[in-house]
């Protein structure tokens, strides 16, 4: 599965045509996508925050699942590229009327677009799309099920990098609803092919999924020991339309043992910076005050999605060998 | 190796006559990365300007991006002041097709709009593609298709002139 997934993001060349998952991809390839976000970033002090890198292109927004960061920081991305952009959700479609995601597909590809950014319910939809479209056409993940977000991660990071500098001597603490994050997986993967010195997950046992330690991380049950040494928190939202089963006694009960507060966040080093991809559920995860603290750097998360989109979406853009 | 104090004496003169000529009383100088941020450094020294050294990498604004992609190791343009109304002094190393120079005339207007743009190069060769011309200029010199000069720097800043055989 991974050697598949690996073919199809990279061309024969090596280089990005489909962003799918984190998995398969290289050191180099990661801290490609990072420089090139942080040439991205420098755009905001232009009077037109617009390059014409994308002129011309037609990008799709194919949006099975709500979302407000992810698709609006995709479209402004795609927009300061200056290509041309149709958001499409759901509610709108003709899948509501029966359409099959292929039929859906082929008939976005016969208006000659040029990228597909997926988000579906389902794991491994964008995966299926990439293997079915057009060889011409790429196609980003925006989160597909449980299974990846990696749009999400890279941006994530990148907040990081900009911070902290280097993943080396970093210990990050991932914290909360694990089992159900697609963004955890990406993160965790990311982080580990970026060489952070330690990844500790912190969450209650129900919320975590079976043999996690076997995706490179150390487990711990408890906020407070876990805290210890750390320098980038990041916390995760509890997905309650996700959990099919009781997990947790009470939402009280989950803040009161893994809920992030001002006394729990100085256990962590002094400088520890706190991340949270949101949407955030205050008094559930994380305590307002510390959402809207000093080491809080969840807004800089949103403000760089945009960069690291317009990076990501302009490498697999890049010409692909063979097909000229 | 070509000698580069010669070129960077002349093109410091020329740069200081149309300082003058216009009566630039405040310019803002830009350079083009890498090569032409070497020389910009130089001649913001020479020419004692005021203000911080811009840098523009153009690789966002580039027309080969269909052929070749985005360049691997783009790095940041960084403007120092608003350019709205300002004049600009553009500096790269060597002219060539003329499409860098396209390139950061378009990245430059969306900085805002200056008020005029002077073009300065160490080196003006031959194989124009596209009507630019700069207005300052250490040197000319025609050469032939397969031949490319190359800077190296920033200490020592040197220019050589490399002769491929492959290439028509």
């Amino acid at each position: 599965m991974t050697k598949a997934i690996d073919n199809l993001q990279l061309n024969a060349e090596g280089k990005l045509k489909h962003f799918i998952t984190i998995e398969g991809l290289s050191k180099t390839l990661l801290t490609e996508i990072l420089d090139t976000a942080e040439s991205f970033v420098g755009m905001t002090d232009q009077q037109i925050k617009k390059v014409p890198l994308l002129r011309g292109k037609t990008i799709v927004n194919l949006f099975f699942e709500n979302s407000t960061r992810t698709r609006t920081t995709f479209e402004l991305a795609a927009k300061r590229l200056s290509a041309d952009v149709l958001s499409m959700s759901i509610s709108t479609s003709s899948t509501s009327k029966g359409e099959s995601l292929l039929d859906t597909i082929r008939n976005l590809e016969a208006m000659f677009v040029d990228m597909f950014v997926v988000r579906h319910g389902i794991s491994g939809a964008a995966h299926f799309i990439a293997r079915h479209t057009a060889p011409h056409i790429s196609v980003i993940n925006a989160g597909d099920g449980q299974h990846a977000h990696p749009t999400q991660a890279m941006l994530d990071m990148f907040t990081i990098r900009q911070i902290k500098k280097d993943f080396a001597d970093l210990r990050v603490a991932i914290i909360g609803d694990i089992l159900h994050s697609r963004v955890a997986r990406s993160q965790i993967q990311a982080l580990n092919t970026l060489g952070a010195a330690e990844i500790r997950v912190i969450a209650p046992k129900t919320l975590l999924p079976a043999h996690v330690e076997t995706l490179g991380v150390n487990v711990c049950h408890n906020l407070t020991e876990g805290l210890k040494d750390i320098d980038v928190i990041i916390m995760l939202r509890l997905q309650k339309e996700r959990m099919t089963s009781a997990l947790l006694p009470s939402e009280s009960e989950y803040f009161k043992c893994f809920g992030l507060t001002e006394s729990k966040l100085k256990i962590a080093k002094p400088d520890a910076i706190v991340m949270h991809p949101g949407p955030i559920n205050r008094g559930v995860e994380i305590e307002s005050s510390v959402a809207d603290g000093p080491q809080s750097v969840i807004l800089r998360q949103v403000s760089n999605g945009i960069a690291v989109r317009m990076a990501i979406m302009s490498m697999a853009m890049q010409p692909q060998g063979g097909m000229q | 190796m070509l000698a580069i104090n010669s070129l960077l004496n002349t093109l410091e003169t020329e740069l200081q006559q149309i300082i003058l000529h216009r009566k630039l009383l405040n310019p803002l100088m830009i350079g083009i990365r890498t090569g032409g941020v070497w020389i910009a450094e130089q001649m913001h020294q020479r020419l004692a300007i005021n203000e911080p050294l811009g840098l523009l990498d153009i690789s966002f604004y580039r027309d080969d991006f269909s052929q070749i992609g985005v360049h691997p190791h783009v790095k940041p343009s960084c403007m120092p002041a608003h350019i709205e109304g300002r004049d600009i002094i553009l500096i790269d190393d060597v002219f060539y097709t003329g499409r860098t120079v396209r390139a950061a005339l378009n990245e430059i207007f969306d900085y805002g709009r200056p008020n005029q743009v002077i073009l300065a190069v160490l080196i003006e060769r031959n194989g124009k593609h596209i009507p630019i011309a700069p207005d300052c200029v250490g040197t000319r010199m025609a050469l032939t298709a397969n031949q490319r000069i190359k800077l190296t720097g920033p200490k020592p800043l040197a220019i050589h002139l490399e002769t491929s055989p492959d290439t028509p």
